[in-house]
Formats: C-alpha cells, sequence, structure tokens
C-alpha cells in the first residue's frame, strides 16, 4: 500500500510541475529526469609493454586486439548491457543475457560493473594461452557465482539453465523442462569425487583431467586470435 | 556493426572454453584458419590524395572493388601504391564506409555523381545509413522525376512522328498534343469554347428572367427561352459525342481509354441529355431526371484537359489522400464529440435548438470552422463553455494537416508534372538486390558456426526451425518418438562423418545482421538476400556470395554451412520435398544429398529430418 501512495504522490507532483510549466509557458520539456548521465568515463590502458608482460600475447597480437576493441568501445570500457547485446547477437536463436551476465561477472576481476581492457586481456590471455590448469580455475571461477570457492547444486543449476537458453525455444530433440537437471546431476555425478555435494577446485579440477573428451577440446580454441 | 561483431567473435569463441567440462562429448573441430594474420597499411592514391588504410580494413568486404582483387588492376608497381584517376571528395566517403561499415551521403555533393562513384567502386546504395537514406531516397526520386518528365517531354510530343504512321496514330497525336498540328489546335480551341458556353448556358438557366406578358411570377429563362437553351444544349453535346467518339476510335488501347478519369467525365457529361431524350415526360421520372442535370455540371471538368494546373490539382489531393483521410477522420471524432457534449448541455434549455445529437452536428461543423452562421447558438453557461472550446479545438484541427497538402502542392508545381504520374513512379529497389558481404565471410561463418556447434555438443540438442520444431512436436504427441530415436542416432553418427549440417536459419540471420551494417530490422535483411541462382565456388562471387552465405567444404570433417533458408520452401530438387508428414527419416535425404556437395551448391532449405 505503502507504494502505491508514493507512487501517487509522485504523480501528483508531476501533475503540479506539468501545469507550472504550462502556465509559465516554457515549451521545451525539463529533460532534467531523463538526461542521460554524461560522464565521459574514458579508460586508458597500461603501456604495451606491461600488458605484453603480464599476458601471453605478442605486442602485435595486443596491438591488433586493442584497436577493435576501442573501435567498439571508445570509452575504453564494456558495460554489462554492451556485452550482453553483443553475446546476443552470437546467439540469436535464445536468450543469451543470463549466461552473459554470469561471464561478465567472470571477466568484471574488479567488480566495479564494468570491463577494462586489460580484464578483457587477460582473460583472453588465460583462455587462449594458459595452461590446462589455469584454464580449468578460469571455468571454476565462472561457475562458482558467488565466488566463495564451492560449487554447488544450485550454482550449476543457474549456469547449465542460462546455457540451455542460449539455445532457443525450437531444438531438436526438444528441450525438457529437466534437461539441464539431469544435465547438472551427471555432472556432480563425475565432478564431485567425495559427495559432500559441492565440488571445489581440487575435485574439478581432478575430475577434468581424468576426461579425455575434455582434455582434447581445451586444445581446440587455441589458435582463435 | 559488422566490424564489432566480428570484432568480438574470438572473445565469443575463447568465453566457449567454460562449456567445455558440462559437454557430455567432445567439440567439433574448429575451422582451420588459413589467412595470415599480419596487417599491412595499404596505400591508395586518389588523384594526388594519398589514402593509407590497413588491409584488414578493405578485406572487411569483399564484394567491393577495393574488397576484392580487382584492385590489383589499378595497382602501380613503381610508387606501389594503388591509383585511382577519380574524386577524392567522395573517395573519403567510401574509404569511411569501409571503416565504420556506415555508408553516409555528403549533402553538398550531387546524386547522380555520388551514385557513379558508387557503382565504380562496387558498392549498393542500399547500404547507406539510415541517418542519411532519407535525404538520399528524395534526391534520388527527384532526379529521376526530372530525367523522367525530360525525357517524356522530349520524345512524346515534339518529335515529329514517323512516316508510316496510321491515320488513327495521328488522330490520337493530335488529341493529345494540341500543338502538332493546326487542325488539332483549332479542334482544342472549340472543343474549350463550348465547354465554357455549356457550362454558361447551365447557369444561365437558372436566372431569373422577367416574366413574359400574362405572368406575374419571374421566370427562370430556360424556361423563358427553352428552346434556344434546349438548342444550344444540343449543339454542345453532339460536339461532345463527336469528340469522345472520336478519342475512342483513336486510342491505341480502348479498354484502359474507357477507364481513364478524363473519359469517364465526358460521359458523365452527355450522359444527362440522352437519358433525358430517352425518357418520357412523366411526372415520376422527372424528378430523377432534374437530378440528372446536375451532371451537367461535371463539364466543366473537361477543361482540366486544356489546364495543367488544374490536373496538378488534382494530383495534389490524390496523393495526399491520406492527409485529407486525416483531416476528415480527426474532423469527425471531434463533430461527435463536441455535438455530444452541446447537445446534453443545452438539452435543460426549452425551445432549445438542439433537438438532438445529429442537430447538433451542424452547430458543431459551423463553429469549427469558424463560419459562425448564428442559426443554432448555446444558452446555457456550459453550452457557451464548451462552445468556445469547440471553436478553438477546430481552428486547431483544420489548420494541422494543411501545410502538408501546401507544401506538397507547391513540391509537384514547382517539378512540373504531367497528369499521368503513374507512369513516372519507378521502383526504388530492385527486385531480388544484393547485399555487401563482411569481410572474409567465409572464414568468420565459419567460425560463428563452430561455436554454434560447440554449443550444441555441449547442450546435446540441435537448433532447428520452426517448422521442423512443430512437426517434431506434433509427431512426438503421436508417440513416434521412441522407434525413430534409434535410428536418428545411427544416422547421427553416419551423419557426423560429412556435413551433417541442418539449416541454421537464425545463424545466417545473424550473419546478416553483420552484413546489412545500417538496417536493424530482419525483414530488410532478408529481402536483401534473396537470390535465386546456384554458385559455383572458387569464383569471387560465389566465395563472397552475394546474398548467399552458402559454402560447402565438404574437404573438412567438419562441414560449416550456412544456408539462407527462403521463406517459401522450395522444391528444387527431386527428393527434397516439404516434409509434410512426419515419419520419413529425411535425415537420409539430406546426408545423402548433401553428401554429393563437391563444390556447387543451391539454396534451398536443407531441413532437419522430422522424426
Amino acid at each position: 500500500m505503502s507504494g502505491c501512495t508514493r507512487r501517487c504522490k509522485l504523480g501528483v507532483v508531476m501533475f503540479a510541475r506539468s501545469v507550472h510549466r504550462l502556465v509559465t509557458g516554457t515549451l521545451n520539456k525539463d529533460k532534467a529526469e531523463d538526461e542521460l548521465e554524461m560522464t565521459v568515463v574514458c579508460h586508458r590502458p597500461e603501456g604495451l609493454e606491461q600488458l605484453e608482460a603480464q599476458t601471453k600475447f605478442t605486442k602485435r597480437e595486443l596491438q591488433i586486439l586493442y584497436r577493435g576493441f576501442k573501435n567498439e568501445c571508445p570509452s575504453g570500457l564494456v558495460n554489462e548491457d554492451t556485452f550482453k547485446q553483443i553475446y546476443a547477437q552470437f546467439f540469436p536463436h535464445g536468450d543469451a543475457s543470463t549466461y552473459a551476465h554470469y561471464l561478465f561477472n567472470a571477466f568484471d576481476s574488479g567488480q566495479n560493473g564494468s570491463v577494462k581492457f586489460e580484464d578483457f586481456v587477460m582473460a583472453l590471455s588465460i583462455l587462449l594461452r594458459g595452461s590446462i590448469r589455469e584454464k580449468l580455475r578460469w571455468t571454476f571461477n565462472l561457475y562458482d557465482l558467488n565466488k566463495d570457492g564451492y560449487i554447488n547444486k544450485e550454482e550449476m543449476t543457474d549456469i547449465v539453465r542460462a546455457i540451455y537458453d542460449m539455445m532457443g525455444k525450437y531444438t531438436y530433440p526438444v528441450l525438457r523442462d529437466e534437461a539441464p537437471r539431469q544435465h547438472v546431476d551427471a555432472f556432480f555425478q563425475k565432478m564431485d569425487k567425495n559427495k559432500d555435494g559441492v565440488v571445489t577446485l581440487d575435485e574439478f579440477i581432478a575430475s577434468c583431467q581424468e576426461d579425455d573428451n575434455i582434455m582434447q577440446s581445451l586444445q581446440l580454441f587455441e589458435n582463435v586470435i | 556493426m559488422a566490424a564489432g561483431v566480428a570484432t568480438w567473435l574470438p572473445f565469443a569463441r575463447a568465453a566457449a572454453v567454460g562449456w567445455l567440462p558440462l559437454a557430455k562429448k567432445s567439440m567439433p573441430k574448429p575451422p582451420s584458419d588459413n589467412k595470415s594474420r599480419n596487417d599491412e597499411i595499404l596505400i591508395v592514391n586518389v588523384s594526388g590524395q594519398r589514402f593509407q588504410t590497413w588491409k584488414n580494413t578493405l578485406d572487411r568486404y569483399p564484394d567491393t572493388l577495393l574488397g576484392s582483387s580487382e584492385k590489383e588492376f589499378f595497382y602501380n608497381e613503381e610508387t606501389q601504391e594503388y591509383f585511382f584517376d577519380r574524386d577524392p571528395e567522395m573517395f573519403r566517403h567510401i574509404l569511411n564506409f569501409y571503416r565504420t561499415g556506415k555508408l553516409h551521403y555528403p549533402r553538398h555533393e550531387c546524386i547522380q555523381a555520388f551514385d557513379e562513384e558508387l557503382a565504380f567502386y562496387g558498392i549498393i546504395p542500399e547500404i547507406i545509413g539510415d541517418c542519411c537514406m532519407e535525404e538520399y531516397r528524395d534526391r534520388k526520386k527527384e532526379n529521376l522525376e526530372r530525367l523522367a518528365e525530360d525525357t517524356e517531354a522530349e520524345m512524346s510530343t515534339d518529335a515529329p512522328l514517323p512516316p508510316d504512321s496510321t491515320s488513327r496514330e495521328r488522330l490520337w497525336r493530335a488529341f493529345e498534343n494540341p500543338h502538332t498540328s493546326t487542325m488539332a489546335l483549332v479542334f482544342y480551341y472549340v472543343t474549350g469554347f463550348f465547354i465554357a458556353v455549356s457550362v454558361i448556358a447551365n447557369v444561365v438557366e437558372t436566372v431569373p428572367c422577367r416574366p413574359p406578358k400574362g405572368r406575374v411570377k419571374d421566370l427562370p429563362c430556360g424556361e423563358k427561352y427553352s428552346l434556344a437553351f434546349f438548342c444550344m444544349d444540343t449543339a454542345c453535346v453532339m460536339i461532345f459525342t463527336f469528340e469522345y467518339l472520336m478519342r475512342l476510335f483513336a486510342a491505341p488501347s480502348r479498354c484502359k481509354f474507357m477507364r481513364s478519369v478524363m473519359s469517364i467525365i465526358d460521359v458523365v457529361a452527355i450522359m444527362p441529355y440522352y437519358i433525358g431524350l430517352v425518357m418520357p415526360e412523366n411526372e415520376d421520372v422527372s424528378g430523377a431526371f432534374v437530378t440528372l442535370r446536375v451532371f451537367r455540371v461535371f463539364r466543366i471538368f473537361k477543361f482540366s484537359r486544356h489546364s495543367q494546373g488544374l490536373r496538378i490539382l488534382g494530383y495534389t489531393l490524390k496523393s495526399c489522400a491520406s492527409e485529407l483521410g486525416f483531416l476528415l477522420f480527426s474532423l469527425t471524432m471531434a463533430i461527435i464529440i463536441f455535438a455530444t457534449v452541446m447537445f446534453y448541455a443545452e438539452k435543460g434549455t426549452k425551445e432549445t435548438n438542439f433537438t438532438s445529437i445529429p442537430a447538433a452536428f451542424w452547430y458543431t461543423i459551423v463553429t469549427m470552422t469558424t463560419l459562425g452562421y448564428g442559426d443554432m447558438v448555446p444558452n446555457t453557461i456550459a453550452g457557451k463553455i464548451f462552445g468556445s472550446i469547440c471553436s478553438l479545438s477546430g481552428v486547431l484541427v483544420i489548420a494541422l494537416p494543411v501545410p502538408v497538402i501546401v507544401s506538397n502542392f507547391s513540391r509537384i508545381y514547382h517539378q512540373n508534372q504531367r497528369a499521368d504520374k503513374r507512369k513516372a513512379q519507378q521502383q526504388d529497389r530492385h527486385s531480388g538486390s544484393q547485399a555487401l558481404c563482411v569481410r572474409n565471410r567465409s572464414s568468420f561463418e565459419q567460425q560463428h558456426h563452430h561455436l554454434l556447434h560447440c554449443l550444441e555438443k555441449t547442450t546435446n540438442h540441435e537448433f532447428t526451425d520452426e517448422h521442423t520444431y512443430s512437426e517434431v512436436c506434433m509427431a512426438e504427441s503421436v508417440g513416434y518418438r521412441t522407434s525413430r530415436s534409434t535410428s536418428i542416432s545411427s544416422h547421427q553418427g553416419l551423419s557426423t562423418s560429412c556435413c551433417p549440417r541442418r539449416a541454421k536459419r537464425r545463424a545466417i540471420r545473424l550473419a546478416n545482421s553483420t552484413v546489412s551494417v545500417s538496417r536493424g530490422s530482419v525483414q530488410e535483411l532478408d529481402t536483401l538476400h534473396i537470390q535465386k541462382s546456384s554458385i559455383v565456388p572458387q569464383s569471387r562471387s560465389s566465395l563472397n556470395a552475394r546474398t548467399q552465405d552458402l559454402k560447402l567444404n565438404c574437404d573438412d570433417t567438419d562441414f560449416t554451412a550456412a544456408i539462407i533458408s527462403i521463406p517459401t520452401p522450395p522444391a528444387n530438387t527431386p527428393d527434397e520435398s516439404l516434409p509434410s508428414s512426419p515419419g520419413i527419416p529425411s535425415i537420409l535425404r539430406n546426408s545423402r544429398q548433401l553428401g554429393d556437395c563437391s563444390g556447387s551448391f543451391t539454396h534451398e532449405t536443407v531441413k532437419i529430418s522430422s522424426l
């Protein structure tokens, strides 16, 4: 009920304001409410040498990466909405926003709501040039939504559901509601060694190293850049 | 956003590492990326002004001159640059297109020069960004109309007829353009004179003349001199009938002539006379006959053959039909509202004029158009308040659409159009126009496909389209599922070896969205991407598949094909027919059909089998 009265009060205030504007004859609308924050936030990355030292990319690759990045985000920062848009373009069938949200959190190491070029490049360096252990740790970090060092079933279900959402509605075979849950159960069966209901980093890495498929696939994306 | 999406693809693919632990199966192999990664700067010399850009920038659009090997023809070995003897000012815009993906039309440039430059560099104008598209279209339309008018003017009227034209053609020519021969001119003026005479006679007929001897009341002249008027009317109608029959005889297409507006006016102008001749002097029908005489006034419209201004006015009204319709509609709404209000406001008054709501319509109309006859006036205070609101709003409602009509009229008038504008209206787009492709479309497509394929493997489901999905749902409800699932899996095993690809319709939509850089809507993209021809690869046009993203690569074990499915299901191949009934494992058909993909491809829908 309080929300209702608050809204009514707000409505009355707006109405009085508009009447006042009408009377005093100002034609242009008051744009204070819906004016975008013209914050000219610009971020410049650290020097090329430092980045080269911190990542496993060569200078040339970093240059190419930065040119593309700067072209897309002249301000030097990517915020979550842009991220979601970009991801949605790659997966037009379904809804990629949830997964993009988790991915954004994984990229945004500083947890400040925007991804800088350094974050971008560091993550890419791990994903493309890192060791198996590093890649698996990054993946663990992605799955661990609350970053507490454990993956429990709820987190896993969220992630898997987000991935299935990207498939969209029209799939073959038809997507059932229990498919994500079954998938999570199978995953936990495999990964949770001591059956305590959570997966730790070591369990995760150990289980993945036992699986040949995963090991093989991890080599796949090396030549992306 | 073409460049943008391509930029982010590597990141999206890298992020696919996150799916790997979840996948039950192994991931497909990525497409081999042969192109060299080093970027070099190219120098393009346009009439002395040097432009430099990355090679990758130009490679984004392989379908254009600069993006393809065609530019090698312009390469200058000594100076190690590409030399073009064209306008450097225009080239700036062209190059910006490569850089930003948006083509802008510079407002100060001549539209034809711009079009020529675009044609030279192999860029189609449909790519022009939304910000400049309006201006471009307007200018282009204006130019085309002017050209059409010029050609029409020069070819139709004043050119001498070929000597062996029949008399019929000459007659028609004389009618359409009176200035060709003296006879035609004479006829033109004579008919004009008689139209005027006829109209004046109609008018004077009703003027009261002095009554003849023996009567008191004033008589209209028509009844006093009825014989004279009848003779004049007969003469005019005879001339009009003769003219109409002559035109009918001379018309190249009689049906079309009979349907045209002017001939209908002619017929309407002369019919009342004949009907009056035929009809007996009967009291019952004479009322109807009087009504028919009203149509004689339509003779005045025959003047529009003689006056271009009238034709322009008529054309304006026709082209502003929507604005007029809106005006009418809004007026009707307002009339109804105000009439209702006034009626109920004045209901209490004794002996009020506002006897009903329709009666109040008259008051509302008169007030809104600010006429104010004063025959109906509100008496109550509420009625007066609402009446004043009514008159104020009437001014507004009428004033709003009028400038649109006026500007339309002035535009048309200034362009000096002819009456039959229908011929001058041309299509803006060709049917089946083509879109440009994003850089290295094939490699981008391949990589994007690989990414989607990885997702499929992770979730163990495949992308399908709406149609197949609904089929599957139907089949499932009937219960065929269990029996077919085994066969499906075996076929899947069979088909992973070669090209098991399904129609990734939506995936194409993405590619399309990257292609048409300025258009955001998918429908536009679809229209841009319809082309009906099969393309042989290994030629530049095919690799850049103008409107198609088809590319069969059966050398790799992993076949990625982006197949555009045309909305109407085609049945080009004999074995590919729309699976209307579930049950037939058309996976077999698909794999078989795709099996012989030795480089040629067609672009029907390759449908995933139904169950």
